[in-house]
């Protein structure tokens, strides 16, 4: 049995997504959405938009997860739970 | 995040990974008119391999190769450029971004005229993302306060 490619990442982008709103850690739900957005760059380029996949890939995966990490690690714990 | 790490794995393989990003992001903007990439995806490739620097290093050890002012200037230097080719033109008997009016002062046809001239524009479009890619990560990583400029701060608030 083959399984589709792109129902396979499919599977990944609804799993990183729905991770990243839900987990409680600042950081690991910026980490995720990185790996959200790495996953939406191949779905891009399986679909043939290569210029869209690139831009998917430097922009969001690169320098967006920074700049959520350098956000995260200004800010403070407050809430206990 | 901006401070100094003491890791020499991480430091070693930044120095060593750093001119390769560089010339892959000089690749993307240079084809950006022939394949996929362009100005602004290679300027933020450029970006992110200074923000690496940064991130390996820490402020005060890269600040001799990412000085803040130089960043201010290279924002600046991108957006004439773009805004100049524009405007040359404009000047040229065009309208604005015609390209096919550079022909007349690069002494070649329109195509040509048309490649150079998007080129052009990409080479300003990478210079400004890049600079500016940068100078968000520094303002957001730091607070909007620079390491080493808090003492300065706090005199000219003391004597104000």
């Amino acid at each position: 049995m083959t399984v589709p490619i792109d129902l396979v990442l499919q599977i990944f982008i609804i799993v990183c997504a729905v991770a990243s709103i839900v987990v409680k850690d600042l950081l690991s739900a910026a980490m995720i959405l990185g790996a959200y957005s790495f996953f939406m760059c191949i779905m891009w380029a399986q679909m043939g938009a290569v210029d869209v996949a690139f831009t998917e890939a430097s922009v969001s995966a690169g320098i967006g997860t920074i700049l959520f990490v350098a956000a995260v690690m200004k800010t403070t714990r407050r809430s206990k739970d | 995040m901006i401070y100094r790490g003491e890791d020499i794995i991480i430091r070693t393989i930044s120095r060593m990974l750093i001119p390769f990003i560089q010339l892959y992001g000089l690749y993307v903007i240079m084809h950006g008119h022939y394949s996929p990439g362009g100005g602004f995806q290679g300027g933020v490739i450029l970006g992110a391999s200074l923000i690496l620097l940064l991130l390996a290093y820490g402020y005060q050890d890269a600040k001799s190769r990412v000085p803040e002012k130089l960043l201010t200037v290279f924002s600046g230097v991108g957006v004439f450029i773009y805004a100049g080719t524009g405007f040359l033109c404009l000047v040229l008997l065009g309208n604005f971004l015609d390209y096919a009016m550079l022909a007349k002062i690069l002494h070649t046809d329109a195509a040509h005229a048309r490649s150079l001239g998007i080129l052009s524009v990409e080479i300003g479009v990478g210079m400004a993302v890049m600079a500016v890619m940068v100078s968000i990560f520094l303002d957001i990583s730091t607070g909007g306060v620079l390491p080493g400029e808090e003492e300065e701060k706090q005199k000219t608030a003391e004597e104000a």
